[in-house]
């Protein structure tokens, strides 16, 4: 089921106000794959993250920690934004003024998978954390795209939501790479897991042939 | 967190209709807007709109000419007037700062902060003619009628600053008087933020000294006044010119270290004020400013003295202002929205300088220099105000917007949209309320400066105000002047009160 390449790094490093985030990093990731990015806070998932998504900007379907939802604009427009690229900027901009009657149901459609859908007319600022982390999702959602890529997509739910949409949201895409925090998500999930400590690959494994007590010494202090 | 179980299910109908209930924060602004601009369409019937030059196109020809065509005979003169311009500036400024700091220091007393918003509510060529009468057009009259008005207003912003400091420093001073407290915990805390409002306040002083020369004073607007009344537009664009080098380089000549010494030439600079006859003033104040009736305990002459000028002169004067200052207020919010993006690095790219060298002149430039010169154009109607209020304001909103979406840029979504949309979708949104923070909070200051406006010829209040000067009814001139600064009272109120139920912050200017 694993395709030919989509994301390749071959000892890339990072710096961020002239410190090093990232040490050489090498990494394959191939059509198909479902991979979870998993080590401690800090450890430089965010920016690995980021890197991958500079290599495929226009076939991911991004949900990033700072969700950008714009709290002037309805639920419905913060989920419509996933979609500006496939249509043109008049209808865009005839959109924001007044909502077109299909993107309305396809919108309404994926508010309803999130559990959201009565909240489609009010605006981000009037919702909870974990109701704002699924506008995000939907956002992602309705890019319609292959490749989906998350930053802790799903912190802010409880954890049987969240393991229920994380699982929507990996099957609605082919390829996924999920930063997560939880190790036991983590390997139920998802095929390959990719450990980072201080900034460099700690260890790189197929979900298979893990257990977590392995998993869990990424967390441990050296 | 909301407990609604996820649903995977597909294909029902959706129910995608708007509920009613409790309006968005976008919705409430929207219509916080759009009752502001139908406000607008409906002045624009009072406002006195017509065009009174037959062809501004000639006009517009001959003063563009002269933009690119600057020429003054006597470079000594020019230099003169600049100077006296930045004397008049930097010593206004540095005493009412001052004033302010002390002003500010027993704010919490409802007398000092009445007091305050009454001095600021005048404007600063109002004062300059008040003062005219009895200083002549001296140096005194000058630094007066820039020091009082800037001192109400420091007050109430250094105050401001006060209040956002925390107060942990202050708390170790506990049992100390209060003036040790100020100047021991709460000015050094905050004199960095006082120092960075001080210096754009000094930019504000060069604009005010420069338009006191309409009224007389030895500033450059007299002789911008001067060059423009005789249309001689080569010399007016020289005055403006030098205006807006002087405004544009302050960082290059302005050095703290010098300013004992700039203060000290700034004094000897300024031309010489003239003794003052003690008597005569006592009787300006206490006799020339009230009317007779009153003066003399007639009540109803007094009543049909002020019923009298309130019909002829207060009601139609009311209309005019009010009229141009909401028209004046949507155009400069739908300038500011339209310009700043083209200011923004992030959402233009690299010719983003180009939007922002704009907005720096429209903003360096007076209202009153801007409405004189479309009055050239329009001849004077309410349109010149209007556009210089609006391009002046907008500029200014539009400048800070911009700073906002450039310092915003780094928190927002790798994959934000592009174009129209990224303006449209993201970041006009998130800019709005900042934009109606400063919008509202400019209204006052649009107010000011419709009123004052009158002077070139404009049928506002100042136009009045000025008007019974020259008939040396100085009893019905302190009176508009009154009306003048109540209705701005009011409008700071109104202001603030509608910036608090809109949830709006005080702008970050």
């Amino acid at each position: 089921m694993q395709g030919q390449a989509m994301f390749q790094l071959t000892g890339a490093s990072f710096a961020h106000d002239d410190q090093l985030v990232l040490h050489d990093i090498s990494l394959e990731i191939r059509d198909g794959e479902k991979v979870a990015l998993v080590g401690p806070s800090g450890a430089g998932k965010s920016t690995l993250l980021s890197l991958l998504w500079k290599q495929q900007p226009d076939a991911v379907a991004l949900c990033p920690q700072e969700s950008g939802l714009v709290d002037l604009l309805s639920t419905y427009q913060n989920i419509y934004m996933g979609g500006l690229s496939r249509f043109s900027t008049l209808y865009n901009l005839i959109n924001l003024i007044r909502p077109w009657a299909v993107r309305r149901e396809e919108v309404a459609r994926v508010a309803r998978t999130l559990g959201i859908e009565d909240k489609l007319w009010n605006s981000p600022d009037q919702l909870s954390g974990g109701q704002r982390q699924r506008v995000a999702l939907g956002r992602a959602l309705y890019r319609n795209k292959s490749i989906f890529m998350g930053d802790e997509p799903v912190s802010s739910l409880d954890p049987e939501q969240g393991e229920q949409l994380l699982m929507h949201v990996l099957q609605q895409h082919t390829t996924a790479i999920v930063a997560i925090h939880s190790p036991e998500l983590a390997a139920k999930h998802f095929d390959r897991i990719i450990a980072l400590k201080d900034g460099r690959i700690f260890g790189d494994w197929q979900a298979a042939e893990l257990d977590l007590s392995t998993l869990e010494t990424v967390y441990q202090d050296a | 967190m909301g407990g609604k179980s996820v649903s995977l299910a597909k294909g029902e109908k959706s129910k995608a209709e708007k509920p009613k209930g409790k309006k968005s924060t976008g919705a409430r602004f929207r219509d916080l807007s759009l009752w502001f601009v139908l406000v607008a369409i409906v002045s624009l019937f009072f406002a006195d709109i017509f065009l009174y030059q037959p062809d501004p196109w000639e006009e517009f020809t001959r003063i563009g000419w002269g933009m690119v065509t600057p020429f003054w005979p006597d470079a000594n003169e020019l230099l003169m007037s600049a100077l006296h311009t930045v004397s008049f500036a930097l010593l206004g400024v540095a005493v009412s700062a001052a004033l302010g700091v002390l002003l500010a220091i027993w704010f919490h007393w409802r007398v000092v902060r009445v007091f305050s918003a009454v001095i600021r509510s005048v404007h600063e060529i109002f004062w300059g003619l008040l003062f005219m009468q009895v200083f002549g057009l001296s140096a005194l009259t000058g630094l007066l009628a820039i020091i009082i008005p800037f001192a109400g207003i420091f007050a109430k912003v250094f105050s401001d600053i006060f209040h956002q400091q925390s107060s942990a420093t202050v708390d170790t001073l506990a049992g100390s008087s209060r003036l040790s407290r100020f100047f021991y915990g709460w000015i050094p805390q905050a004199w960095p933020a006082m120092g960075s409002y001080i210096r754009y306040r000094f930019e504000c002083a060069l604009r005010s000294s420069a338009i006191l020369g309409f009224i007389g004073l030895p500033t450059l607007g007299f002789h911008l006044e001067t060059a423009f009344r005789q249309g001689d537009y080569s010399e007016a664009a020289a005055v403006f010119w030098v205006f807006l080098l002087l405004i544009g380089s302050v960082r290059l000549w302005f050095y703290k270290k010098l300013l004992p010494a700039y203060l000290l030439g700034a004094v000897f600079l300024l031309p010489e004020t003239p003794p003052v006859n003690a008597s005569f003033v006592w009787q300006f104040f206490t006799q020339d400013l009230w009317p007779n009736p009153l003066l003399n305990g007639d009540l109803p002459g007094a009543m049909s003295w002020y019923g009298n000028v309130l019909a002829d002169e207060v009601g139609p004067a009311l209309i005019q202002t009010i009229a141009i200052t909401q028209a004046a207020l949507v155009l400069s919010g739908v300038m500011a929205l339209a310009w700043y993006p083209f200011a923004s690095r992030w959402l233009v790219g690299r010719y983003y300088w180009v939007g922002r060298f704009k907005l720096l002149v429209l903003r360096s430039v007076p209202e009153l220099m801007l409405a004189y010169l479309f009055m050239l154009l329009f001849g004077p109607s309410a349109l010149p105000a209007i556009f210089a209020l609006a391009l002046h304001n907008g500029g200014l909103i539009a400048f800070l917007l911009a700073n906002h979406s450039q310092d915003a840029s780094s928190q927002q979504r790798l994959d934000s949209p592009s174009g129209l949309a990224r303006y449209f979708y993201q970041d006009l949104p998130q800019r709005y309320p900042a934009f109606l923070a400063l919008l509202f909070y400019r209204w006052e200051v649009i107010m000011r400066e419709s009123a004052m406006m009158g002077v070139l010829g404009i049928a506002t209040l100042g136009f009045y105000v000025d008007s019974a000067f020259e008939e040396i009814r100085f009893d019905k001139a302190f009176f508009l002047i009154l009306v003048a600064a109540a209705l701005n009272v009011i409008v700071d109120s109104l202001s603030r009160r509608l910036r608090r139920a809109a949830g709006l912050k005080t702008p970050r200017m």
